[in-house]
């Protein structure tokens, strides 16, 4: 598997937008707002985590705008001093949209949750991530319904007894890394609530990158599915379940690295020790290989179970952006003929009644 | 009073002129209709007239109509499509009730519109498509060629296949496509007839035809064939002249309702100043206004076709958020989908112009039919109390206007609007006096640049209102020291955060609508030629045109009756109350089943008698001319 060169201009999700010299600190990026989540949500940790990385960029914070959906996660504009907007059921993809296309200044967020960007919002969601808007898309993954108060979402397990489903969900669940390739993203990554490092790195890759990144993070909801992912916060269950992803480095994991990925006969990838697959045969991670099929395979590592959990940034490309280009053509046409509006208006075929 | 064409014509093409004396019949007004099947090519040889009737500087209107499918069944009645023009020397309203003229390609055309076409009236027929099985596909036991089914009308037979194809026989074009030119026959001979200018109609077929020269060539030697077949075989023996109309002047040109509407929208970002996005997906029939502005980037118009109705007006609002103005276009169905993003529209208090161009409903309906049934949807299709302004143009040049009264409310208020076009004005054209730019209205706006607590703490308050328009300031991302959140949830009044307080909800509501109740709209004009008419017509919409015609024929008969016709329907014109009482009796005709006579009947406690159709098509002037006499007669007799 090689990467392959597009010899696309690189140029970085951030380029456009004006910097500041003032050293920022994550108090001004706090709203004056009482963050309203429950106690425990993981949404907290996140809030504080982009709260403290956002000053990391040297923007100025009025060229920052996150928009949301509905959902728990959705209250997150209101806790940030920036500009927001709390939208509407699933549409915060084709509202950010809008706003990027005509707005190359801005960076813009996007906070949703499994319900609002795979369920309502599924549409809006594959549809940003194929044109490549320029979006930073962070779909904070509970796998349960919060906000409504605890129906299964569609990445719950198989088989999950919630209120909605009694007798066990019959669903089969999305895994959002794999949607997201499917729908030929360049930039998607995976990180847990609760490790800040992780988190902050991928968020800091995504901000970076030209076009549509999402971010999976695996959020706690201590109401209606508490400890959906405490086995990979278990120091010694997340060394047997962590496959962390990082690039130019051969792909292991386990307490002392004794567990690999390497290829199987088919292309696709499977987990084994190293002493029998052998450390030539690991497989190297290169986030930049254009095939999707690489990354879905590394996400297919892991089921609902939480077997094998890849963390970390599981595909990084080039590809030119719909708002970019979208952009261009407007320039283009203006640089050709700049609009004439009464030209227009009289058209070609007229005649005068005197 | 002098006309003269400014036709674009290109070198190569000469004017055709005729030679045989013919009985020349000069008529004041007449109408065509082209009928055949889908396939034929008939909006084409429509809109080819039509602009030939322009350039010649008649006054015109015309009534496309055609299958939702784009090809049904060939040489059946579902397949049938056709194209009416209505055209004469003096200002005219609508297309026409009855074709004076009736070209059929087939026996489906013919007989889908025989019952339109008054005795007496002109019938010319492609023979060659009269064989037994076309007969048989729409159920003629017998040709009505040969029957004596025709003998009330005028019929010309004319082989127009067998003649296209002999005068392409040279060109090396196959047979089937030598045949498929026959409507630039057809158009030749009507052209002949009336004596319609040729040059535009060669150049436009060579311009259409650019990219191949040998099909251009075959088009223009079949208009000529049919022009020559005309002016030779005797078979005609009489012409008609249509003076060029006395409209007032200026420069002219014909324009659809759609493209008006997208020029509309066009020069409302020209007199904003602002940047366009229109967020649309694709829907019959309003799907031309986004290929319209899709050619208009140099404008800074950016046409972004989204994955869904919901998607595209998202886009728009994200647009007007950055400080775009935000524009989405649709039909019914689509605007039962962006139902919530108006209402965060109108929560975030945003400009957004929302046009939807009505079609037959409900569900998928009546795609290519006009219908004027979404005014309650638009009142009052969303959830909660949700108002937003609603205007609506009165004829395809008004599309125009109407985009640039949109977006000054839109822009001036800071809320969506709602602009209700139709399939009749949106397809339909008319001569428009171009206007001149200078004297188009100023749309340009300001954005906030400071704080505005008014407590002096420094901060931005997105809920800060202007006492007069009770608009919220337009704060942009970008702006420093003005960052705010806004958003679906109840927003305390003023400062704008999140509020569940009864009291600011219940204030909320009201100021809302006070702000929609408050928007500055023009008085109603009555035209009442006399004053002393005791029956009110009122109309919004396309109906302008056939009211507007039946009310003449009325007054001609010597019958007073007053007309109104509303522009803008929310908020209504501060005097409708005062003219519906001034009246000893209201009749409002409306394609749908009484949706404005229902409003007005609650707004003012005031009776009025509805007169409704939902059939798909225009009213016909005629039709409305024998409600109104009726009623007048009514009234006086009382």
């Amino acid at each position: 598997m090689t990467a392959t060169d597009l010899g696309l201009p690189s140029m970085g999700g951030l380029d456009l937008v004006p910097t500041t010299d003032e050293p920022q600190k994550a108090k001004e990026y706090k709203s004056d707002q009482e963050v309203r989540w429950c106690p425990g949500c993981g949404d907290y940790i996140v809030l504080n985590t982009i709260q403290s990385f956002l000053p990391t960029l040297g923007l100025k914070r009025e060229n920052i705008v996150f928009i949301s959906g509905i959902g728990c996660s959705s209250r997150f504009p209101y806790y940030m001093n920036t500009y927001g907007m709390h939208s509407i059921h699933g549409r915060a993809p084709s509202i950010a949209t809008g706003l990027a296309t005509t707005r190359p200044d801005l960076s813009v967020w996007v906070v949703t949750g499994d319900g609002d960007a795979l369920s309502i919002g599924g549409n809006h969601l594959i549809h940003a991530l194929r044109r490549n808007v320029n979006l930073k898309i962070l779909l904070f993954n509970n796998r349960i319904y919060g906000l409504t108060k605890g129906q299964y979402s569609p990445t719950s397990e198989p088989g999950k007894v919630t209120k909605s489903t009694p007798m066990g969900s019959v669903d089969t669940p999305f895994n959002p890394v794999s949607l997201a390739l499917g729908a030929e993203a360049t930039f998607v990554g995976r990180a847990l609530d609760s490790d800040k490092k992780g988190l902050t790195e991928v968020l800091g890759a995504a901000a970076e990158h030209r076009g549509s990144a999402v971010v999976e993070i695996y959020q706690n909801c201590p109401i209606f599915n508490d400890g959906a992912f405490d086995m990979l916060k278990d120091k010694d269950e997340a060394a047997q379940r962590i496959i962390p992803l990082t690039p130019g480095e051969p792909i292991r994991f386990g307490p002392e690295g004794e567990f690999g990925v390497t290829t199987t006969g088919y292309g696709g990838l499977d987990v084994g020790k190293v002493a029998d697959i052998g450390e030539d045969n690991l497989v190297v991670h290169d986030p930049s290989i254009s095939d999707t099929a690489y990354g879905f395979a590394l996400s297919r590592l892991g089921d609902q179970h939480l077997s094998h959990i890849p963390t970390g940034i599981f595909r990084q490309v080039q590809r030119e952006t719909y708002d970019d280009q979208a952009r261009a053509q407007v320039q283009q046409a203006q640089d050709a003929k700049p609009g004439d509006l009464q030209a227009l208006l009289t058209g070609k075929d007229t005649w005068t009644v005197e | 009073m002098s006309t003269s064409a400014n036709g674009s014509a290109a070198a190569g093409t000469e004017a055709l002129s005729a030679s045989r004396p013919t009985e020349v019949n000069r008529l004041e007004r007449v109408v065509i209709r082209f009928a055949g099947d889908s396939g034929d090519g008939m909006q084409l040889t429509g809109d080819r007239f039509t602009s030939e009737a322009a350039a010649f500087g008649n006054d015109l209107a015309t009534l496309p109509n055609f299958p939702a499918e784009i090809r049904a069944p060939q040489g059946t009645i579902p397949g049938v499509s056709s194209f009416q023009v209505h055209f004469a020397d003096y200002d005219i309203l609508t297309p026409g009730d009855r074709p004076d003229v009736l070209v059929a390609m087939n026996p489906a055309a013919l007989k889908a519109n025989i019952a339109d076409v008054p005795k007496g009236g002109t019938i010319i027929v492609n023979t060659d498509e009269f064989g037994k099985r076309n007969l048989a596909k729409v159920d003629y036991e017998s040709n009505p060629l040969e029957d004596d089914s025709l003998s009330a009308f005028e019929v010309h037979e004319v082989a127009m296949s067998t003649l296209t194809q002999g005068a392409l026989a040279d060109t090396g074009l196959g047979k089937k496509d030598a045949e498929r030119c026959k409507n630039m026959f057809a158009l030749g001979l009507l052209s002949w007839m009336y004596h319609r200018p040729t040059e535009g109609t060669e150049a436009f077929l060579r311009e259409k035809f650019a990219k191949k020269p040998d099909v251009a060539e075959a088009n223009v030697l079949a208009f000529r064939a049919g022009w020559y077949y005309g002016e030779t075989t005797e078979a005609f023996g009489t012409t008609f002249e249509i003076a060029p109309a006395k409209l007032p002047s200026g420069t002219y040109r014909q324009i659809t309702g759609n493209t008006a509407l997208a020029y509309g929208i066009v020069a409302a970002g020209q007199q904003s100043k602002l940047p366009v996005l229109l967020g649309t997906y694709p829907i019959t029939p309003a799907s031309d206004v986004l290929h319209e502005l899709s050619k208009h980037k140099n404008f800074g118009i950016t046409t972004f076709q989204a994955e869904d109705e919901i998607a595209g007006i998202g886009a728009a609002l994200g647009a007007a958020y950055g400080g775009a103005l935000g524009v989405t276009s649709t039909s019914g169905p689509g605007i039962a989908l962006k139902a919530e993003t108006i209402g965060l529209g109108v929560m975030t208090e945003l400009p957004l112009v929302v046009i939807d161009v009505q079609r037959g409903g409900p569900s998928t309906g009546l795609p290519t039919k006009t219908e004027q049934a979404d005014l309650l949807q638009a009142y009052f299709g969303r959830n909660g109390e949700c108002p937003v302004p609603i205007v609506a143009p009165s004829t395809p040049a008004d599309c125009f206007d109407i985009a640039l009264e949109a977006t000054r409310i839109a822009l001036a208020y800071r809320t969506p609007v709602l602009l209700l076009s139709d399939g009749a004005v949106a397809n339909g054209s008319e001569p428009w006096l171009i206007p001149d730019v200078s004297t188009l209205p100023d749309l340009s706006v300001e954005f906030a640049t400071e704080p505005n607590a008014p407590d002096g703490s420094g901060e931005h308050w997105p809920y800060q209102r202007d006492p007069e328009t009770l608009a919220r300031e337009w704060a942009l991302p970008g702006t420093a020291g003005l960052q705010h959140r806004i958003g679906g949830l109840e927003k305390a009044e003023g400062k704008g955060n999140i509020s569940y307080d009864p009291d600011n909800h219940d204030k909320m509501v009201r100021l809302r609508q006070a702000k929609v109740d408050g928007i500055e709209v023009p008085d109603l004009e009555v035209d009442d030629p006399n004053g002393n008419a005791r029956v009110l017509v009122l109309g919004w919409g396309s109906t302008y045109g056939p009211i507007g015609a039946a009310a003449r024929r009325v007054r001609a008969k010597g019958m007073p009756i007053a007309q109104a016709h509303l522009r803008h329907l929310n908020p209504l014109p501060a005097n409708l109350g005062e003219v519906l009482t001034s009246y000893d009796h209201v009749v409002v005709p409306e394609m749908n089943l009484g949706q404005l006579s229902m409003l007005l009947r609650a707004k003012y406690l005031t009776d009025i008698q509805s007169y409704n159709k939902v059939a798909g098509l225009p009213f016909k002037a005629e039709e409305l001319e024998g409600v109104f006499t009726d009623i007048i007669r009514e009234v006086t007799a009382v």
